[in-house]
């Protein structure tokens, strides 16, 4: 945004601290538009006068232009949202709107195998941090050439929910497509120079938002700033090459963009990117070197400035590390990744279960309670305030000490809910054994290096002997 | 795809894939349609423009207004507006201090080969921002007695981990341009080698192979500097790169071992830009150190367990050197093995309930390593400490292609074909 001081802001707001928008002044309502944790529009009264007010809709105008983000929003699907982004570098904000993952399909494969990939698509699930990862949606390509059998796919596609980008090049395919499911406010994919004509005229009838795509960044720029100028909402593809040289003039194709649109102010490519991963299944070899490739890519432009993809592999080993590199690198690094330090109960202990100590890092803390949780074993878990570190940076840092365990024993009031006093401590702070016995007067039995093995290891150990 | 690397497929052959095709790839269909077709376009239009214009300027019409279809345009309902895209420039005014690992006969030590790291004047693979002299180099870990690994990489090694030297050399059979000698034995926990002992593994490997060599302690912080010490006397003037001086044992002992020996120190802190600078000033201006004697590791955490921690950590500090903080512009080292420490790298599947099965683990522990790297070379990471065999082959060819040393192949467009 072109903001940088809430200052700016609170100008244009009403100043009359009503509260209304939750926060306590205007201020501070400027203070969370600046840092994009709140919006103009989150002030009523401002959005109310300016129905009838003319300085009121002025000020409402200049504060939405003023906060919009540095590179253009598009929506996709019901509320899919991508690009959106401010910075180059995470650390000098954060990144907001997650890579979109999009898998294909197309429309001369056989029905039963759309439907086993699309399920797939809807149906992945990784926990991580607290909550499961998904993938976004579908990628309906016509192979086929015929108008009648792409729309009848991409209509059954459409009926698994997800968001659709809709692959042709060819303006009479896409037309019948866009007539079946334009409804669902699909992305288009693409408008070049031979079909922009006819492709602008399906934005502006169906109002999708359009992929322009073209290797030649003067071409890709008339390309986006013809759509843009007619109101169509513009997503760039300087085309993804997959292997050799092709590939480096991707990477400096799509930094030239990005850092044009950012640091350098040009706001006619100031839109999202799309990559194609999918183009290392053209490159020489076999599947797993192509699905490596493709990750290799995908990989690449999750870091570097993509903002939606198109992929073919849905091999669980190629998804994982992808979504979970999104998440790293899309994680916010100025929220803490700390949860409250106590006693969590798992699956309604009883007196004599088992008393776990772990961390207060979000990561750490999540992992081992939903490996407790879904191994179905009953347990007392402890968390400990380490400041957000995991278990073996705080015992080398003396985040985790035996002072701090006695302390947390003591003000949880674990010893009067179980009949015992044996606390399973971390693999990685074996070396604290001593000093927790000495220090707290339990018995301190050293659990397994990695959660996901505590249920073999009560097998082995608990109870106590 | 041309991942050129026999030992990659070698390896993925193991995996029970049968048909390997061959290397070479023959594209016959190109990508780029678009660009003759973009002249024609613009050309045609720029024709269309001038017409236009005349008949306007002939009625009179003020003919240099460029907003011309806000005038009624006789059947061409819009036009392609004619921009040009101006990539914007950047300089940074630091360069990054080129290291030299390993000694040639020439130079006092005994290597064949040698490996230059840094010397950057942009961000990682920004060629066009400035050339890079050096590609990133790829060490592989070596240890000195055999100790527990993932079944995916022990399977590599498995023969060869009770021979120190034998394990180099299949290091440097697998792609390695430097053997990393870690010396976990040492640890008075495990075996307490006596340094002697240990700096005599250290020449068994000199032996061995003929790249530069790491030599790796075992993270006790009152024996490593001893260790590091006699390592380092023993290899006189092979250029080593000491691993590692930390804040919080004798890093003293280590820098002097390095300066007075022609060895390089690896300067290792716990993912804290601030406390990087602080022990690399030390060993500079306490001990002075030569500015061409330096390699830091700012620490490496695996995907999914703080790589957002360390890409960013790293990012920071590389753009600093960049900006010109002097402190700061060293190579950068990545111990990218700890990718294996995320249980997604080698656990059989998830142990969580909801998750969708994660997929053989084989195929699933290389890229992990080989997602951890990546995203590191993106930083700034000059030399990574890996293990997995296929994971260095595909980071060695991610990296020649980012570098500019791969040639065009042309590959067909996907977009309306089956795959
Ligand atoms: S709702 Fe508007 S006027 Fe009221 S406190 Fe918030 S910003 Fe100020």
């Amino acid at each position: 945004m072109k903001v940088k001081s809430p200052l700016e802001i609170y100008r244009l707001l009403p100043k009359t601290n009503c509260k209304e928008c939750g926060y306590d002044t205007c201020m501070s309502l400027a203070a969370h538009i600046i840092d994009r944790s709140a919006k103009p529009e989150d002030c009523k009264p401002l959005v109310e006068d300016a129905k009838h007010d003319d300085e009121a809709r002025q000020n409402l105008e200049k504060l939405i232009e003023l906060t919009s983000p540095e590179i253009d929003e598009v929506i996709v699907g019901k509320d899919l949202k991508i690009g959106g982004e401010e910075v180059l570098h995470r650390h000098e904000l954060t990144f907001f709107n997650p890579t979109a993952l999009f898998f294909d399909v197309w429309d001369t494969m056989d029905d039963k195998e759309i439907d086993r990939r699309c399920s797939k698509v809807v149906g992945y699930r990784k926990f991580y941090v607290g909550r499961f990862l998904t993938l976004d949606g579908i990628a309906v390509r016509c192979t086929s050439g015929n108008p009648e059998r792409f729309a009848e796919v991409a209509k059954k596609v459409a009926g698994y929910g997800s968001p659709i980008v809709l692959v042709s090049l060819n303006a009479s395919c896409m037309r019948a497509a866009l007539e079946a499911v334009g409804e669902h406010n699909p992305l288009i994919y693409a408008a070049t120079l031979e079909n922009w004509e006819e492709f602008l005229k399906l934005a502006l009838e169906f109002k999708t938002p359009v992929v322009v795509r073209s290797q030649d960044l003067d071409a890709l720029k008339s390309l986006a700033a013809t759509f843009r100028s007619s109101g169509v909402k513009v997503v760039l593809d300087p085309v993804t090459e997959p292997v050799g040289e092709g590939l480096r003039e991707t990477f400096e194709r799509v930094i030239q963009l990005r850092r044009t649109a950012i640091l350098g102010g040009d706001k006619e490519i100031a839109c999202p990117l799309i990559i194609t991963p999918i183009a290392a299944w053209k490159a020489e070899g076999d599947a797993v070197s192509r699905a490596y490739w493709e990750t290799v890519i995908a990989s690449l432009f999750i870091i570097k400035y993509g903002d939606a993809m198109i992929l073919h592999s849905l091999e669980p080993y190629t998804i994982m590390p992808l979504i979970m590199l999104r998440a790293n690198i899309y994680t916010d690094p100025r929220t803490p990744v700390q949860v409250e330090a106590g006693l969590r109960e798992i699956n309604s202990p009883d007196p004599d279960s088992p008393v776990f100590i772990t961390t207060n890092f979000a990561l750490t803390y999540y992992t081992v309670e939903s490996d407790l949780t879904s191994g179905k074993i009953k347990g007392w878990l402890l968390v400990l305030d380490t400041e957000g570190l995991g278990v073996e940076v705080s015992v080398a840092g003396g985040q985790f000490t035996a002072e701090k365990v006695k302390e947390l024993i003591d003000k949880t009031g674990v010893a009067e809910k179980v009949n015992h006093s044996y606390l399973v401590i971390p693999g990685l702070a074996a070396r604290l054994q001593g000093a927790i016995e000495d220090e707290t007067g339990w018995r301190v039995l050293v659990g397994p290096t990695d959660s996901g093995r505590i249920k073999g290891w009560l097998e082995k150990n608990w109870p106590p002997k | 795809m041309r991942l050129n690397l026999e030992e990659f497929f070698k390896l993925l052959s193991k995996y029970e894939i049968e048909e390997i095709e061959g290397l070479k790839l023959e594209g016959d269909i190109e990508i780029e349609i678009e660009e003759g077709a973009a002249i024609d376009v613009i050309n045609e239009i720029n024709l269309a423009m001038q017409h236009l214009m005349k008949a306007l300027s002939m009625l009179g019409a003020a003919p240099v207004t460029p907003s011309l279809p806000s005038a009624p345009v006789p059947h061409r309902e819009f036009r392609l507006l004619e921009e040009k895209f101006e990539p914007l420039p950047v300089k940074y005014s630091g360069t990054i201090q080129e290291v030299q690992l390993g000694a040639k006969r020439s130079e006092g030590g005994s290597r064949g080969s040698v490996v230059k790291l840094g010397g950057e004047r942009s961000l990682p693979f920004y060629l066009f921002d400035s050339p890079q002299p050096n590609l990133p180099a790829i060490a592989i870990d070596v240890f000195d007695r055999p100790i527990p690994l993932p079944k995916a990489v022990r399977e590599h090694y498995s023969d060869v981990m009770e021979n120190p030297g034998e394990w180099a050399k299949k290091a440097v059979k697998l792609g390695a341009d430097v053997v990393t000698i870690h010396l976990v034995s040492t640890d008075p926990l495990i075996d307490d080698t006596p340094p002697g002992e240990a700096a005599k593994v250290v020449e068994e490997v000199l032996q061995a192979v003929k790249v530069p060599v790491i030599v790796g302690g075992s993270g006790n912080k009152e024996k490593d500097p001893v260790v590091l010490e006699k390592a380092a006397e023993v290899a006189e003037g092979e250029r080593l790169l000491l691993a590692s001086a930390t804040l919080d044992m004798d890093w003293e002992r280590i820098g002097n071992a390095a300066k007075n020996h022609g060895h390089v120190v690896l300067s290792w802190t716990q993912m804290d830009m601030n406390n990087q600078k602080t022990l690399n000033r030390y060993l500079l201006k306490r001990l002075e150190l030569p500015r061409e004697s330096l390699v830091m590791d700012p620490t490496t955490a695996a995907l999914g367990y703080g790589l957002d921690y360390a890409y960013t950590n790293m990012e920071r500090i590389r753009i600093a050197g960049l900006k010109g903080d002097e402190d700061l512009s060293f190579p950068i080292s990545s111990g990218t093995t700890n990718a294996w420490g995320a249980r997604e790298a080698w656990m059989k599947d998830s142990p969580i309930e909801g998750d969708t099965s994660w997929g053989p683990r084989e195929l699933r522990g290389p890229l992990w390593e080989i997602t951890t790297g990546l995203t590191l070379s993106l930083a700034g990471v000059d030399l990574f400490m890996m293990m997995h065999p296929a994971a260095v082959a595909v980071m060695k060819e991610f990296m020649a292609t980012l570098g500019g040393r791969k040639d065009r192949i042309e590959t067909e467009d996907w977009v309306g074909v089956e795959l």
